[in-house]
């Protein structure tokens, strides 16, 4: 019953325009039955995804990957919604019993663990974001490891050995699979998270602190290669040494990363590496992201960074282009209403490129950029920035709300110039 | 022309909101008006000089608060810069390390380096977050300082004690305790709450700390700054004036009328001396 009222409702919201209607419909759910998520999780394989940066990606992958390992449809997370009320909504989407893929808001893992019991449990990285709500990093890796602590016996967590405050909380739990996932934003974790010793850094990802026995964890899954030659290679505890190419139509460092981290997660549930390697080649497109759209002859492509860490993953992606970057800044709820976090992107990598600053906040980013020395145009709206930027290929970076209302007007790819959303409410 | 050396102090544990751009916007406006400038990060492992013109403390979080606390007042640096002369900018947690005490992360008084007269406490009520306005006193408004505008993000509360003034008024937001008062300001060390960073949101205060070091300064085309602070002072207060923050703000007044009032009952009932 709480099931069909809440997607009559989630119908209803998408009928109207008003969004996906994910999260109206998870309400409703919820109304009906409080402990719903425990009930729509029960006799079903659950994998959640957690981590400040690049669950929706990771997700997407292991959705994929989760697929076409074991031949059937699972569900998981519709448009990124990712708190309890999308959770349930996800859940009651999809058939009783069906394998779910979720990705879970980091600060709100704890809330829902013991209602999902997840089978497996996907720790990517903690950082910096949204500081007017997570006070301080270290208060959620501290509720990530009293969760790991709950975790039930028969529960595999796969977690970035890279990240200090990762492995502090993944040490917790029963049983750990660890990835070689790198860590380009170290800011966070200089101070170590057991003792507040000073943590240094050696090459090649490894870390230990200087003030305890904390240390980098060994890998059972770690990258080799760059480029096309991009490799994740399996340690013997994950059936290895084994060497899966990994080719993605996804850019950067960061998504071999994701892949490698959706892979060992798949070879820990004991399922066969290859189809979901192929699986994973196919995405090329997450939520908007990565995606291509044309607006006043400036071909943009979309990539989201709305913290210090996801800024060094995109430097590694708009590095090589040379191309003009508009880059997007709001501070809505949902961004953080603090854009303080700008002064710790390094925008003088931007020098010499014609960079547009727009969004609700781009006179916040005018004065980051005027003071990083990187000559800029200020165009507020989003559209007049695009055509500012152009002609011909941009890259556009925006943070998650500044994402969403250039997706909401701009024409999506493969859709002619039919606009989505809130763009063509009107006209519907 | 002046060489000036900035340093950035413990970085890597006071850190956590960006208050690193301070020492950018300070190195940048002394570099476009032609004095050399050096920034030089210390962080945790590092032993702080003494020997620096200028000085930038950042905010952090809870457990390496206390750990910034605990070296800085072993080594002695900032003291003994400040006793040179220096100036030195501190944001937030790094306020309430350079005042006479706050309260550690367990729950227990931690001394902190008395360079300002000023105590923290736990707050009564949840953290004060949110956009901030500050009209400044007569004296900094006297010296060019314009109204400041920041983001203020602290669960602490903190008393001024005497030798210490207030940076100014709170217009929009909570400041040290009660919406009245924000700041702590002793001789050549400026502590506040306001984030931002404080000095890109507010030139006029970057160049009030860059005057005690290098004297007069020559004018900077400031139009990008001041397009922001322009807008944030008209947008900023009223995105504080949620229903949220209404009631941060109220608990906060309330609780601080009533320990004020709890004081001067216990003062009054204290009994004779027999």
């Amino acid at each position: 019953m709480a099931v069909a009222a809440g997607n009559a409702l989630s119908r209803a919201s998408r009928a109207a325009g008003l969004g996906s209607g994910s999260v109206v419909g998870g309400h409703a759910v919820l109304a009906v039955d409080p402990r719903a998520l425990a009930h729509l999780a029960l006799g079903r394989q659950v994998m959640l995804v957690s981590g400040t940066n690049g669950k929706t990606t990771t997700t997407k992958l292991l959705a994929r990957a989760a697929t076409a390992a074991t031949g059937t449809e699972v569900v998981t997370n519709l448009q990124g919604a990712n708190l309890t009320t999308g959770l349930a909504a996800a859940l009651a989407s999809g058939p009783l019993g069906a394998p779910a893929v979720l990705e879970v808001d980091e600060a709100w893992l704890g809330h829902v663990l013991p209602e999902l019991r997840p089978a497996v449990l996907v720790l990517l990285n903690l950082s910096r974001d949204q500081l007017d709500r997570n006070n301080e990093v270290r208060h959620v890796a501290q509720r990530w490891r009293d969760a790991c602590q709950r975790l039930e016996a028969g529960a595999v967590v796969v977690a970035n050995a890279d990240d200090p405050l990762v492995a502090w909380a993944a040490l917790a739990a029963p049983s750990v699979v660890w990835v070689g996932a790198g860590l380009g934003w170290k800011n966070d974790a200089t101070g170590c998270p057991a003792c507040a010793g000073p943590v240094s850094f050696g090459d090649g990802g490894d870390w230990k602190c200087d003030g305890c026995s904390l240390a980098r964890p060994g890998l059972d899954m770690w990258l080799e290669g760059e480029g096309r030659e991009a490799c994740a290679v399996a340690g013997d505890r994950l059936g290895g040494p084994a060497r899966y190419t990994l080719g993605l139509a996804l850019p950067g460092r960061c998504n071999e990363a994701n892949a490698a981290t959706v892979l060992a997660a798949v070879l820990a549930s004991g399922w066969a590496g290859g189809p979901a390697v192929v699986a994973m080649r196919q995405v090329d497109e997450v939520a908007g992201r990565y995606a291509r759209a044309e607006h006043a002859g400036t071909r943009a492509r979309l990539l989201l960074a709305k913290n210090p860490a996801g800024w060094a993953e995109v430097f590694d992606m708009v590095g090589a282009s040379g191309g003009p970057v508009v880059v997007a800044i709001n501070a809505r709820t949902a961004d953080g209403h603090d854009p303080s976090w700008l002064w710790d992107v390094p925008f003088e990598r931007l020098a010499g490129r014609r960079v547009v600053a727009t969004g609700e906040r781009c006179l916040d980013l005018s004065v980051r950029l005027h003071y990083a020395g990187v000559e800029h145009a200020v165009e507020r709206g989003l559209l007049a920035a695009l055509a500012v930027a152009g002609p011909g290929d941009a890259d556009v970076v925006a943070n998650y709300t500044a994402l969403h209302q250039l997706l909401a007007v701009l024409p999506a790819r493969g859709q002619g110039t039919r606009g989505r959303g809130r763009g063509t409410r009107g006209a519907r | 022309m002046t060489s000036v050396s900035i340093a950035l102090v413990y970085p890597d544990l006071l850190g956590t909101y960006g208050d690193g751009g301070n020492a950018t916007v300070l190195a940048q406006r002394l570099r476009w008006r032609g004095h050399d400038c050096e920034v030089a990060s210390f962080g945790a492992g590092d032993a702080v000089p003494s020997s620096c013109d200028l000085y930038v403390v950042g905010g952090g979080e809870d457990l390496p608060q206390s750990l910034a606390a605990r070296k800085l007042a072993e080594s002695r640096a900032l003291h003994r810069a400040v006793d040179n002369g220096a100036v030195v900018l501190a944001i937030c947690a790094g306020l309430q390390v350079l005042g006479e005490s706050f309260v550690g992360p367990d729950g227990r008084t931690s001394e902190g380096l008395g360079l300002l007269g000023c105590t923290t406490d736990r707050g009564p009520g949840p953290r004060a977050v949110g956009e901030t306005v500050v009209e400044p006193g007569p004296v900094w408004a006297a010296l060019g300082l314009q109204t400041c505008t920041g983001f203020e993000n602290h669960g602490g509360v903190t008393r001024l004690s005497e030798g210490t003034v207030p940076v100014g008024r709170v217009s929009a937001g909570v400041g040290n305790l009660d919406g009245t008062l924000e700041g702590a300001v002793r001789g050549r060390v400026w502590g506040t709450y306001l984030h931002g960073p404080v000095l890109a949101r507010n030139p006029t205060l970057a160049d009030l700390l860059l005057t005690w070091v290098v004297g007069e300064l020559a004018p900077l085309d400031d139009s990008r700054p001041e397009a922001l602070h322009r807008e944030r002072l008209r947008n900023g207060p009223s995105e504080r004036a949620t229903g949220v923050a209404q009631v941060q703000r109220a608990v906060r007044v309330a609780g601080a009328t009533l320990e004020r009032l709890a004081r001067a009952g216990a003062a009054r009932c204290r009994p004779e001396a027999p």
